[in-house]
């Protein structure tokens, strides 16, 4: 046994250290289409302070180390590029608190969406989170290391603007907490009024530490929540539409997706929305509102309402599942996306960009745009199925997915969840002073290069 | 391509203009103007009436003297290349209802079980009333009657896919087709006679074959002893000669249909097509009188025969603490094969 192993089943016991072949196999690969790469081990801390000791001993040792939480980014975000140590951090899944008052609660570093969604529901249902349209295994602490999005970020803008305060592990061990929490015991502000340090970790995709606490904004559970679904089939009068519904301010969130199949979807736009209410007079109210902004596009026979109750089951459904569905079109159950930052009155050229990419190469796409913030942006997810047996077809959409991410910065876009060849043209087109700030803060944080080391990577 | 059998010095000399008088949804001063307006559609003309009609297939019910107004008015608007419903929305339904090869049929013989494009005829097309025809069902858009576009004016499209579907049902060999829904049933009576589509199957309306049935169950039916209204469909008015068998049904088990003022000629849309065609102001209000009207009656059930008014209403009717149930399935609870309680 190495002595590595052997240090690792010191800090967690046996049953939370493997490096068999066959569990190392899954920990080497992600559902998306990059190249899966083996880890040395994986190790499933319990406590902070088995982060904690864990970092320790790969920057001593300068062992590369891949922070995980259920694997789902689908980019490769914690493929171990460079071998070395996967910290699976599902373990760490309780909820430390829930602040009523305050609307916030403090979970875990590998706390699921599906257990504090069904906790709130269980003990506090007057609350909830900003779930994403991700299955319920993924964790909160990654959603917020990608800058994930969710249900409220219509509302309330990217999940990471709804963080309360983090406890970290730096690279080189120290146990760190950022905002409020750093000065008392509540968990009501991750930077202001402080200089907001939080910066330096969300979004970072833990290549700067590694999250082991977390708190996170709690928002109304409204007793009603309905949907509309709006068609058009003129794309150019879409941003319009939007910015006059986001004009409204009662939208709970707005969803924009197109694709070919099945055949009722062909050939049109759909804008879903979302809004909530705590009496069937508000529901009512708000449904007319949403009906009088788009009626000028009913007169003018360019878009109108379709009957949902067919789909009402699916669509109130958090997180949807219908994401699976799609996967499985050509069968094999593939499917990757590039999710692009971008404004509004861009959707045009972007939707128009998925449907040249899908018969460029030869692939099935869909694409779901989520409005960000009031509308200020939006995240255009390029959605590309693909057979996980068919080496060929992967190989294709990995090249549409390029070009798409190539496509989203010439447009002056921003990647989501980048992957690692996707970061790299991000940092080439990158304003050079930025690009230098970046590699100072990695530096002095991580100064071994042993976080997810392959990813934001200047050199 | 067929066209539509229109007998227009029967439309001149009409001395009720009733199609366009009683239209629930549309104002004329009288007699002079309504005939007016339907002859300048008859000569092709333009006419308020082609921006105004809902839609709602009554006219075809008012006319008594065997012309078809409404497929005339759906004729012309497609004629100046019009949309009733939003242009996404119309093609929407034209694409969603294309014929894919991807149908269901079971063991057709004699007789087939007509579940259109619709799931829900496929469940309500079972159990003892349908013990004899449910293992002949046929279901998807190869047998699906083409009539909802008739709402969308897009009456090439019906006279394109009407044909296609009469002979995917004679390809099956069978020689009665059982209609679980109105609208299939009028598209192969009504719509088909009216612009000389050959069908050479006899098309069953499901009412007619419940009532068999049910006659044939008499001893297991147990009278519900309930009171309930009656959400008559659109497609009914192309088959009003059908209408009595709600009445002949619910009277067998023992069902009360109380008078209400939106029923018969006078009965008022489910309101999603309305909501499609000229918005929620419109849809909002034609089903709040309609619920209303039913809740006054003191029912405690509202019996549907189409399922998309079914799903359109259900929620709503709920909220009024009516229960909404299929005629079938109250047929079911009353031969001890549903429970009662159905919401």
């Amino acid at each position: 046994m190495s002595d590595i192993l052997k240090a690792l089943i010191e800090i967690v016991g046996e049953r939370g250290v493997s490096n068999t072949p066959e569990e190392l196999w899954f920990y080497s690969r992600d559902p998306g289409v990059l190249t899966p790469h083996l880890p040395d081990y994986v190790v499933a801390p319990k406590t902070t302070e088995d982060v904690q000791k864990i970092v320790q001993l790969a920057n001593r040792e300068k062992i590369p180390i891949v922070p995980m939480g259920n694997g789902m980014s689908l980019a490769g975000l914690v493929i171990p590029l460079k071998g070395g140590i996967v910290l699976d951090m599902k373990r760490m899944d309780k909820i430390l608190e829930v602040n009523q008052m305050a609307r916030y609660a403090v979970v875990e570093g590998g706390t699921s969406q599906g257990v504090l969604k069904a906790y709130l529901q269980d003990h506090y249902p007057q609350l909830r989170h900003s779930i994403p349209d991700a299955p319920p295994t993924t964790t909160i602490a990654a959603n917020m290391a990608l800058h994930g999005q969710g249900r409220l970020t219509q509302q309330y803008g990217f999940n990471t603007d709804m963080v309360t305060g983090l406890e970290v592990v730096l690279p080189t061990g120290e146990i760190c907490r950022i905002g409020s929490p750093s000065l008392g015991p509540y968990w009501f502000s991750k930077g202001p009024t402080l200089p907001d340090l939080s910066g330096l970790f969300l979004g970072w995709l833990g290549t700067t530490g590694v999250i082991t606490k977390i708190g996170l904004r709690l928002y109304p559970n409204k007793k009603i929540r309905d949907v509309e679904l709006f068609v058009t089939d003129r794309v150019d009068l879409i941003p319009d539409m939007l910015y006059r519904l986001t004009h409204l301010e009662i939208l709970e969130d707005v969803n924009v997706w197109f694709q070919p199949k099945p055949l009722m979807f062909q050939d049109n736009f759909h804008i879903t929305l979302y809004f909530t209410g705590d009496a069937e007079e508000e529901i009512a109210f708000k449904r007319k509102m949403i009906w009088d902004t788009l009626q000028p596009y009913m007169d003018s026979k360019d878009g109108g309402f379709m009957s949902v109750q067919y789909m009402k089951p699916m669509l109130m459904e958090m997180p949807q599942r219908g994401i699976a569905d799609f996967a499985d079109v050509p069968k094999g159950g593939g499917f990757e996306y590039s999710g692009p930052i971008t404004i509004i009155e861009h959707y045009p050229q972007y939707a128009a960009k998925v449907v040249e990419l899908a018969a460029k190469y030869d692939v099935l796409y869909a694409s779901s745009a989520r409005l960000i913030s009031g509308g200020h942006c939006m995240m255009f997810s390029i959605s590309f199925a693909f057979n996980r047996n068919d080496p060929a077809m992967m190989e294709r959409v990995k090249h549409a997915l390029d070009e798409a991410t190539a496509f989203a910065l010439e447009m002056g876009g921003i990647p989501w969840k980048p992957n690692f060849m996707e970061q790299k043209m991000t940092m080439a087109k990158m304003d050079k002073n930025a690009l230098k700030l970046l590699q100072m803060i990695k530096k002095n944080l991580d100064p071994q290069g042993i976080m997810n080391p392959g990813n934001w990577e200047v050199n | 391509m067929y066209t539509l059998k229109f007998k227009e010095n029967v439309c001149a000399a009409c001395p009720s203009a009733d199609c366009l008088l009683k239209c629930q949804y549309m104002s004329f001063a009288g007699h002079d103007e309504a005939h007016g307006e339907m002859m300048k559609i008859v000569r092709g003309e333009e006419s308020r009436v082609l921006q105004d009609c809902a839609t709602c297939y009554a006219c075809e019910e008012y006319c008594k003297r065997g012309n078809h107004p409404f497929y005339l008015i759906s004729e012309r608007r497609e004629e100046k290349g019009m949309f009733t419903a939003p242009r996404p929305i119309t093609n929407q339904w034209i694409n969603m209802t294309r014929m894919q090869g991807k149908y269901m049929v079971g063991q057709v013989k004699d007789k087939a079980l007509s579940c259109c494009l619709i799931p829900d005829l496929g469940i309500l097309g079972t159990g003892e009333i349908f013990r004899d025809v449910t293992p002949a069902a046929a279901f998807g858009a190869e047998f699906m009657c083409p009539a909802v576009h008739t709402h969308f004016a897009r009456m090439s499209v019906v006279k394109e896919r009407l044909p296609l579907v009469i002979e995917n049902f004679q390809k099956l060999g069978a020689k009665e087709v059982i209609c679980l829904h109105d609208e299939c049933y009028g598209t192969f009576t009504a719509i088909a006679s009216a612009y000389g589509i050959d069908v050479p199957f006899k098309p069953v309306y499901y009412m007619d074959f419940l009532l068999e049935r049910m006659k044939e169950l008499k001893d297991r039916i147990k009278p519900l002893g309930i009171k309930a209204a009656y959400q008559r469909p659109c497609s009914n008015r192309l088959i009003p000669d059908k209408y009595p068998l709600v009445k002949e049904i619910l009277d067998l088990i023992g069902v009360e249909l109380p008078d209400r003022e939106y029923q018969g000629e006078n009965c008022l849309c489910c309101g999603e097509i309305l909501r499609s065609v000229s918005g929620y102001k419109l849809a909002d209000d034609v089903q709040e009188r309609n619920l209303n009207d039913m809740v006054q009656t003191g029912a405690e059930y509202c019996v549907f025969n189409c399922p998309a008014c079914q799903s359109s209403l259900s929620e709503k009717v709920a909220k009024k603490n009516l229960k909404p149930v299929h005629i079938i399935d109250l047929c079911k609870m009353a031969i001890g094969e549903k429970e009662r309680e159905v919401r």
